[in-house]
């Protein structure tokens, strides 16, 4: 069979098998220095989301629920069609909806994104989890959280350049989408793309996904979109869910999607100089007081020292201020 | 009497040796509260800042817990070291003495403490780990509590939180250098522990490292002050 699904249309093969997503497969491991090359590389996946074919139905985001069988809260309205408000640990992949006047032609445009996590080639949550394992890269390019690795921390939340993770307030481990890894690892594409009506959300290969956005982006530039393109954002090494936006030159009409999201320098300064430089600081720390102690000889009290106290205690005024002519001690 | 150089509570007793007060039952509590905790949260925050220390969450049940209590040690740190510094920052007041004090750089490391100058209470080694340890608690808990997700995640916005973490690790790797100096010094300077363990220390280390501060104290009598 094949290592990757191509499509979340077809329907699964109702054989059971073996998950062939795993251990042996991963390229990236948080927080661990020597991880095993893997054996083979699987074909990289993508999800393409088209903001132009959204009808706003939040089927992807049922879908979601009802796959990852989690359970957010009934919400309430506020005025606008966003709901739930957020992402929340029960909620992975939410439609942000954005009324947007569009200044060269005066049109009120209704801007739909579904947002979630982006699966970055370079992925900030990984680069900042301090506990082994419990953020994963597959070499078919899935970031995966393993939950019973996790210690909540938020140190991915800090990572992360698109805001996506968010931590459970009743287990404290962090979640995200996963880019239906358990179904992508027997056969079957994501359930927000199986369930889209109409296929705004596609799912393949990441090479297939490009060059189906390639068409979708001749065919709005031919409706006089001239600035549609593809979001395949090379700041964080491209990822593998992608837009294709009617106006790909600002990404950030689309509900604040960064212009050109890169793991944040604060975050790469900590993750990297902050932590050699310290673990050699505080070494040399150590280092320096043990051969002090070794090299040197203890500043021991002497014999003198106590006749000298004895003395200076019975007759304060007798002795010396100031063994070198010092004059008594004044505030600078 | 000169505040920088004389504290409530210190006093002579004459014997063989000679012994003096140096902190009372109440300052050495708390300063073990401040000892413990301050290792404490190093054990458990180098656990989280390189992967290769993350095996000491196994002192604390995981890393779950470990990152649950940290935040909560840090409290306890916070609250006991303010206590102690609300007692001791007049005494460690930088004086003119303190710049003579450390120009003899040499003779500080090598311990030859006839060579230098008079000192009171604190010298102004012990002066730098006060005010570093200050400003660097201060720190800690102003971007701890800014990362403290369970009760402040709300709190903040996610740059907010990256400066956070960022100068949290760096002020929790000089602290902790400042606490080798600290505790290095402690016993280098023999006969000093016991200060912290039983709150004297002998007439003859008060003459070779504070000879001003047993000055001042014999100057005012051998008795327990009346004040």
């Amino acid at each position: 069979m094949m290592d990757s699904p191509r499509t979340a249309v077809s329907n699964p093969p109702i054989q059971p098998m073996d998950s062939n997503l795993g251990e042996r497969d991963l390229i990236r491991r948080s927080a661990t220095a020597s991880l095993p090359k893997p054996e083979r590389q699987l074909t990289p996946v993508a999800k393409l989301i088209d903001v132009s074919k959204c009808i706003g139905c939040k089927a992807c985001q049922s879908a979601c629920i009802e796959w990852n069988d989690t359970h957010p809260a009934v919400g309430e309205n506020v005025g606008v069609y966003t709901n739930p408000h957020d992402l929340s640990e029960n909620m992975f992949t939410l439609m942000r909806f954005t009324e947007w006047v569009n200044p060269e032609t005066d049109n009120l445009e209704w801007l739909i994104r579904k947002d979630g996590c982006m699966h970055c080639s370079d992925p900030g949550c990984l680069k900042a989890c301090p506990a082994p394992g419990a953020i994963v890269q597959y070499s078919n390019g899935i970031v995966d959280f393993v939950h019973e690795n996790c210690i909540g921390c938020g140190y991915c939340v800090k990572g992360c350049p698109f805001n996506i993770p968010r931590i459970s307030k009743t287990d404290r481990r962090a979640y995200k989408c996963t880019l239906c890894s358990d179904r992508v690892a027997v056969g079957q594409g994501p359930a927000c793309a199986k369930a889209c009506p109409t296929q705004a959300i596609v799912f393949g290969t990441k090479e297939d996904m490009k060059k189906h956005a390639d068409e979708r982006i001749a065919d709005l530039k031919s409706r006089g979109y001239a600035n549609a393109g593809l979001y395949d954002p090379p700041g964080v090494g491209g990822t593998h869910v992608m837009y294709v936006l009617h106006h790909n030159d600002k990404p950030h009409i689309y509900a604040d999607l960064p212009d050109q999201p890169k793991i944040s320098a604060v975050v790469q300064s900590w993750k990297g100089v902050t932590k050699y430089a310290g673990l050699a600081v505080m070494g040399l720390a150590a280092a320096g007081s043990i051969l002090h102690g070794i090299l040197g000889k203890p500043n021991r009290v002497t014999d003198e020292d106590e006749e000298g106290a004895e003395k200076l205690t019975s007759n304060p005024s007798a002795t010396d201020p100031g063994a070198d002519g010092h004059r008594p001690e004044e505030r600078v | 009497m000169k505040a920088e150089r004389v504290q409530p509570g210190d006093a002579i007793h004459p014997g063989n040796p000679i012994t003096v007060n140096r902190y009372g039952p109440a300052a050495r509590a708390n300063h073990w509260i401040t000892a413990v905790s301050l290792i404490l949260l190093a054990l458990s925050g180098l656990a989280l800042f390189h992967p290769s220390l993350f095996f000491l969450t196994g002192l604390f049940g995981g890393g779950q817990n470990t990152r649950a209590w940290h935040p909560y040690i840090g409290v306890v740190l916070f609250v006991s070291f303010f206590i102690f510094f609300a007692q001791l920052w007049r005494a460690n007041l930088p004086t003119r003495t303190d710049v003579q004090w450390l120009s003899h750089a040499k003779d500080i490391i090598g311990g030859h403490d006839e060579k230098l100058p008079e000192v009171g209470k604190y010298n102004a080694g012990q002066k730098f780990i006060f005010w570093a340890m200050a400003g660097l608690i201060l720190l800690l808990i102003v971007t701890g509590v800014i990362i403290w997700d369970q009760y402040f995640g709300a709190a903040t916005a996610v740059q907010t939180k990256r400066y956070a973490v960022l100068i949290h690790s760096i002020c929790a790797v000089l602290i902790i250098c400042v606490f080798i100096l600290h505790v290095y010094a402690g016993i280098w300077t023999r006969g000093t522990i016991r200060a912290m363990t039983r709150g004297t220390v002998t007439g003859g280390w008060a003459y070779r490292h504070h000879r001003k501060w047993l000055r001042d104290l014999a100057g005012r009598g051998r008795q327990t002050p009346a004040e």
